[in-house]
């Protein structure tokens, strides 16, 4: 599918050929990303009431489908089609409709900048430099994997050390195994994940060290991934030396205390050819940031509103680009959200919306993070809060709090509370805004979620 | 009488089980499942464990070089390593559909979760 379905041209032998320009032209709703996000926004706001024409995907890849297409495992669409396929015939679901839809996309063709009035630059190799006046934008980029935390580790710098996700494209992608003998660094999915499938292509998973004291991973893929295959989960230990002069030898793995510090005399060695790191994934904000847009500084990602719309006006965001998800299911729920929202925007025009004003949501004790950030007042009922909690709790009420100020003074107080037997930070949580619970935020200057470990 | 803890692995709920087995190997009772599929899979999981395999062939003709493929259905978890030895000697053919049942493997076929591209050049 590389290339683009706007451009007349027949001949499918030089594709070059009858391709309008891309340069100086308008468009009601313009994508960012060809992934799960993009795809499912592009999809809804055909549904809003956009015509397929008047909507592009702009994608960098070569194809659609984003990091799906090197998710080869299964895992994907319980929720939304009740069975369990892999990250490629999810995508191609979504793909199959944009194609029969005729909805516009462009691959390999990488966006440079949005400007804060919808303005969006890309350049590609085959059409060149392309400017887009947009009546909407959505962000759907996808995230990077940090590896910053890694940098610490002392010792040399061999060859054998990749992040998972690099790991998984030259698997899966490229059919190139990066090692035989390996370790992993860090419990998140993907590093589960490769786990099992270099076990599978051959390779011996020594170990996978966690820092923390829990996985930060999905309790189905350590059952799956490591306990199938009989691969050791080292919880509180992390690698505190490499060695190897060209190429990685063995590591040095230590346990660490309650304030995550080697503990001495704990140290063990681990011979293998291959360090695989799996610390965890953030936003790609970069053309987020450049268009001015506001940055929650827990998720990495933008800050948005019951539509998924950040603080420029038009510009909205889902998907990993937002806030880094697990599930793909939802990234899509997300997107088909931030999707009609777009398409309404275009349709609408600029202008505020909400009269009745923004209540803030809070993340109380316990909570890392709310998305959205906002609700506004008249539209609350129906809007999803998705959460993150900072640890294992077992047993635990979560409740959902209402900010009333009188005199000066703010109190939360409950609107009502939900019962969960486990939270995890590797799990995502959520809970819907009834209407009866909407109907109470007449005169709330906030809506919180928080943890409350007893009853009271 | 034997307990077991078990993760469910049917959905990411992911539900920490505790599985009663009578000394014949059958499940007497199932214990933290949040639904019946995590009984079911208990049954199985006693008795027979099953995963679904995935992985990838080589593909000529493609813009990709390699296709990712899965077993249609489930197979016995002590035939992985064996279903991943026909899996490796696979070599397929554009253009292949999504869907397309490229191999059998103990009755069960191995298909295609992409439709491929045809190469532009
Ligand atoms: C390794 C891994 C394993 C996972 N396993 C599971 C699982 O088992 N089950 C499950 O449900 N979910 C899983 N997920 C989560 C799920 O796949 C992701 O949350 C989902 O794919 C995110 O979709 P997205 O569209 O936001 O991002 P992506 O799929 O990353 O798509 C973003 C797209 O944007 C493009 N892009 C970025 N910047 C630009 C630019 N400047 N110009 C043009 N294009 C650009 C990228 O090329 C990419 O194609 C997994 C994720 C990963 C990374
Ligand atoms: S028991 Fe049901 S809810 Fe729990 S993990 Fe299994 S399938 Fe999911």
């Amino acid at each position: 599918m590389s290339g683009d379905n706007l451009t007349e041209s027949k001949n499918t032998d030089k594709p070059d050929n009858n391709i309008k320009s891309y340069n100086n032209i308008e468009k009601k709703v313009v994508i960012i990303g060809g992934g799960p996000a993009g795809l499912a926004a592009a999809l809804e706001a055909n549904r809003g009431g956009i015509p397929p024409g008047e909507i592009l995907i702009i994608e960098r890849d070569r194809e659609l489908g984003g990091i799906l297409n090197q998710c080869v495992h299964a895992g994907f669409g319980l929720h939304l089609f009740g069975e369990e396929l892999t990250g490629p015939e999810y995508a191609q679901r979504f793909i199959d409709e944009i194609k029969a839809k005729k909805i516009g996309y462009v691959t390999d063709s990488m966006v440079l900048s949005v400007s804060p009035d919808r303005t969006v630059t890309f350049i590609s190799p085959r059409l060149g430099f392309g400017r887009i006046a947009a009546g909407a934008v959505v962000l759907a980029m996808g995230c990077r994997e940090r590896t910053r935390g890694a940098l610490n580790i002392p010792g040399s710098r061999p060859a054998g050390i990749f992040s998972a996700g690099t790991a998984q494209h030259y698997v899966n992608i490229d059919g190139y195994m990066p090692g035989n003998r390996v370790v992993i660094l860090g419990s998140g999915d993907i590093g589960l994940i490769m786990a099992r499938r270099m076990t599978l292509e051959g390779a011996e998973v020594r170990c996978v060290c966690e820092i923390m004291p829990y996985s930060g991973g999905l309790a189905r893929n350590i059952a799956q991934c490591l306990d199938d295959f009989g691969i050791p989960l080292l919880l509180s230990h992390t690698v505190t030396e490499i060695r190897g002069r060209e190429r990685v030898e063995g590591v040095v793995v230590s346990r660490v205390d309650e304030n995550l510090r080697p503990v001495p005399g704990t140290e063990r060695y681990i011979e293998c050819d291959t360090l695989l790191l799996s610390v965890g994934l953030i936003p790609e904000n970069e053309l987020t940031r450049e268009a001015g847009i506001e940055i929650d500084r827990v998720t990495g990602g933008a800050v948005v509103n019951q539509d998924m719309e950040t603080s420029v006006e038009g510009i909205f965001a889902c998907g990993n680009a937002l806030q880094v998800h697990d599930l793909a299911d939802y990234v899509t729920l997300e997107a088909y959200r931030a999707g009609m929202s777009a398409a309404a925007y275009a349709l609408r025009g600029p202008g505020a919306q909400d009269p009745a004003g923004m209540i803030p949501t809070r993340a109380g004790e316990g909570i890392r993070y709310i998305v959205p950030h906002k609700i506004a007042r008249g539209a609350a009922a129906g809007v999803k809060l998705f959460f993150r909690v900072s640890g294992i709790y077992r047993d635990v009420t979560v409740r959902l709090t209402a900010g009333v100020s009188e005199k000066g003074v703010t109190n939360n107080v409950r609107l009502r509370d939900y019962k969960k037997r486990i939270v995890t930070p590797g799990e995502m949580e959520q809970i819907e805004i009834t209407e009866k619970t909407a109907a109470q935020l007449q005169n709330a200057v906030s809506i919180g979620v928080e943890l409350c470990k007893k009853e009271t | 009488m034997q307990k077991r803890n078990m993760t469910c692995i049917v959905c990411p709920v992911g539900c920490r089980m505790e599985v009663e087995v009578d000394d014949d190997g059958r499940v007497t009772g199932v214990k933290n499942n949040a639904c019946a599929r995590g009984k079911k899979y208990a049954d199985t999981e006693i008795t027979n464990p099953q995963r679904t395999l995935t992985s990838t062939v080589r593909i000529d003709g493609a813009a990709e070089s390699f296709l990712p493929v899965r077993t249609a259905e489930p197979i016995s978890k002590g035939r992985l390593s064996d279903a991943m030895a026909v899996i490796r000697a696979l070599r397929v053919s554009a253009p292949v559909s999504m869907g397309d049942a490229l191999a059998n493997f103990d009755g069960v076929d191995i298909i295609a979760c992409k439709t491929t591209d045809t190469r532009t050049q």
